[in-house]
């Protein structure tokens, strides 16, 4: 009788709300292609931390003041004497750096595998919007517990406005509400950081999902699983979210936890990376702390900005390091989706890319030294060589046969198996087997043969030049 | 919709005024929203005068004062310091202020009205960050050709002690002069030309 009521009960809710409707349609019923592989699980990661970020933040916004004078001492607060206050900043300041980790890993896997082609680019478009929104969120919560680097990080960005002819300078006057970086900007920054964005964050993400799921998941084949279906028309290499890449997705969130949660309980400010150390100093404007650098996320496109001497020039260059992403989907001309099937040119063109954009990250954390800022400026060049170059060399590339259906690959468990089997072997060839000779051991009665194994220089080079070889390979 | 014998073209121009009426006032709505953004009367209020006692800063030396929650230096500048200043002219990028704001009594060579006392907003022209004062000649970090002047450890600007930008660096003028006049010899006000207030 009971069960019977429930049932009514959820019946009840079903004539009037297209409850299952929506989770067919999105998880049983969605076919994703069955070939995902580790770099598919960065998307429901960034979900999961955005989830993070709202429920932290909104506990921190019970302690937290957002008022010139009370701001740093409030963030000490709560660090300090609120039950569990340092583990949820803790898991809030981790949870924006690991949001931007996944976030850049699941653009990279678009890149590397075409999702942004044809016929996705508004999949890529919203999550380009994401991305800036994102930018902005981490940016205006930085300033909030005032302290030097979130006042001179604010100055300086806000500043960047004041760069556009004409309006530029009322502009950053109108973003700060005063002269200077105060009270009556920290005030409003709070307002867009726990209002307005998170409200457009959750639409584009929503917006983001939506998209994907009209056309359906790209795969590292990058070919449509759309064309080749049963007799039901369910995709032949198609298999449903729910439950299989939601349990799949269960494991990559528990090696996910496993990684944030060794951060927040060991290394929760990374060394000044996560959370730099002249931020624990209040803000002062008076003075510009010795060194100061944007936390690592922002770091790439600020050596950019400072690798430009000129000041207009410099915030075009920056902002121009981001359109460029907006603009992938038209900028390259070849019609084969992922880099399993593309040229050599094509490799080479996106390893340039990622160790320019790595480069740069590293250089904005540096001091702009002559020597620096002339990496900066070459890797600056190579950057935008990869985007601006691409109408040519996406044209002649010379691309490999695309399957018409997904194909297998070595999973990952038949890879340690092969490693395992060829370990001995290897280790055979890098060292050799010597036999000590007795006159290394200093008392008498302890000589006898013994064998011990030595690096061996001649296989160690015919190793790494096998592994360079094969490298070489992979890139063609 | 009922579309029989209806006249298409009274719709369709009340559709379009409706339209219209409706963004002018969304505009006006606007104005309001976006204004309450800018500064408020308190904070366009807050930009007092500030006196300064120069007499205890010695040859060389500087101090900071806050005017309108900014950094003004002042600056004791040595005889060598101005001899100096005047061989550099060939490596700045506006060597006689012609485009950098400073009021008139400041528009000169030295950018001061006496040219041993310097006083200077202490931002950088280029995204605002307080550059460093380095008096010294030739320092290892900053190498042969600094002469002594204000580094910007931020993107690396550099500036003379008269606060005159050098070339290829991405500060695009001198740094702002804000308006001061002197009290007596051992005092001036800053944020004041000629005892009425100046924007």
């Amino acid at each position: 009788m009971k069960i019977d009521r429930l049932a009514l009960c959820g019946n009840w809710i079903l004539a009037r709300f297209p409850l299952a409707k929506v989770w067919n349609e999105h998880m049983t019923h969605y076919y994703a292609p069955r070939n995902f592989n580790f770099w598919y699980f960065f998307g429901s990661l960034a979900l999961l931390v955005l989830v993070n970020q709202f429920v932290t933040g909104i506990l921190l916004t019970m302690n937290y003041k957002p008022d010139a004078k009370l701001a740093f001492d409030s963030v000490e607060y709560i660090m300090r004497d609120v039950h569990w206050g340092w583990l949820i900043r803790y898991m809030h300041s981790t949870g924006a750096s690991a949001f931007f980790i996944v976030i850049y890993l699941h653009m990279f896997r678009g890149i590397m595998y075409g999702s942004f082609k044809q016929p996705r680019e508004l999949i890529w478009i919203f999550g380009m919007l994401l991305f800036v929104c994102l930018m902005a969120e981490a940016f205006m919560g930085y300033l909030l517990p005032w302290g030097q680097m979130s006042y001179w990080g604010a100055q300086v960005i806000i500043s960047l406005f004041s760069a556009i002819p004409v309006i530029g300078d009322d502009l950053s006057l109108w973003v700060r509400g005063d002269y200077v970086v105060s009270d009556a900007t920290l005030n409003r920054f709070f307002a867009f950081h726990v209002i307005s964005v998170p409200l457009v964050l959750v639409m584009l993400v929503f917006l983001h999902i939506v998209a994907l799921h009209e056309v359906g998941s790209n795969n590292p084949d990058g070919i449509e699983i759309k064309k080749y279906k049963d007799e039901k028309g369910i995709p032949l290499d198609g298999i449903p979210f729910h439950p299989y890449y939601t349990v799949k997705d269960i494991v990559g969130v528990a090696v996910f936890l496993i990684f944030f949660a060794t951060v927040i309980f060991y290394m929760p400010e990374m060394g000044g990376y996560f959370l730099e150390h002249a931020n624990f100093i209040p803000a002062d404007p008076m003075k510009t702390p010795e060194h100061i650098a944007p936390v690592w996320y922002f770091t790439p496109f600020y050596a950019i900005l400072r690798a430009i001497p000129d000041k207009f020039a410099g915030v075009i260059g920056m902002g121009g390091a981001i359109v460029v992403l907006f603009l992938l989907p038209w900028l390259d001309r070849n019609p084969v989706k992922s880099i399993r099937y593309r040229s050599g040119v094509y490799k080479k063109a996106l390893l340039l890319l990622v160790i320019s954009f790595i480069g740069l990250g590293y250089l904005g954390t540096q001091p702009a030294t002559p020597e620096l800022t002339m990496f900066a400026r070459i890797l600056t060049a190579v950057y935008f060589g990869f985007f601006l170059l691409m109408p040519i060399y996406t044209r002649w590339e010379k691309t490999k046969p695309v399957p018409q259906r997904v194909t297998e690959q070595h999973s990952f468990e038949e890879q340690l198996h092969t490693l395992e089997e060829q370990l001995p072997a290897l280790l055979d060839e890098i060292t050799e087997l010597k036999q000590g000779t007795t006159s290394e051991i200093g008392d008498p009665a302890f000589r006898s043969s013994f064998f011990s194994r030595r690096p061996n220089a001649e296989g160690i080079i015919n190793v790494m030049t096998r592994v360079a070889k094969k490298l070489k390979e992979s890139l063609d | 919709m009922i579309n029989e014998g209806v006249d298409n073209a009274k719709r369709q121009f009340l559709t379009s005024a409706l339209t219209v009426v409706g963004a002018v006032g969304t505009g006006y709505l606007a104005v309001p929203f976006l204004a309450q953004m800018q500064p408020s009367v308190k904070a366009m209020a807050a930009g007092a005068p500030v006196e300064v006692d120069i007499s205890k800063i010695e040859a060389g030396q500087l101090i900071r004062v806050a005017w309108r929650g900014k950094p003004v230096w002042i600056l004791n500048r040595t005889p060598e310091v101005i001899a100096t200043l005047k061989t550099l002219d060939s490596q700045l990028r506006d060597p006689l202020s012609k485009e950098s704001i400073q009021p008139d009594y400041s528009k000169n060579p030295v950018r001061s009205i006496k040219p041993e006392i310097f006083v200077a907003v202490g931002l950088c022209t280029h995204l605002g960050c307080s550059p460093t004062f380095r008096p010294e000649i030739a320092p290892n970090d900053l190498g042969d050709n600094w002469k002594g002047g204000f580094f910007c450890p931020c993107h690396g600007s550099w500036f003379d002690l008269a606060g005159r930008v050098y070339q290829g660096v991405p500060a695009p003028t001198n740094l702002e002069i804000p308006p001061y006049r002197y009290i007596t010899d051992t005092l001036i006000i800053v944020g004041e030309t000629t005892g009425e207030k100046t924007a």
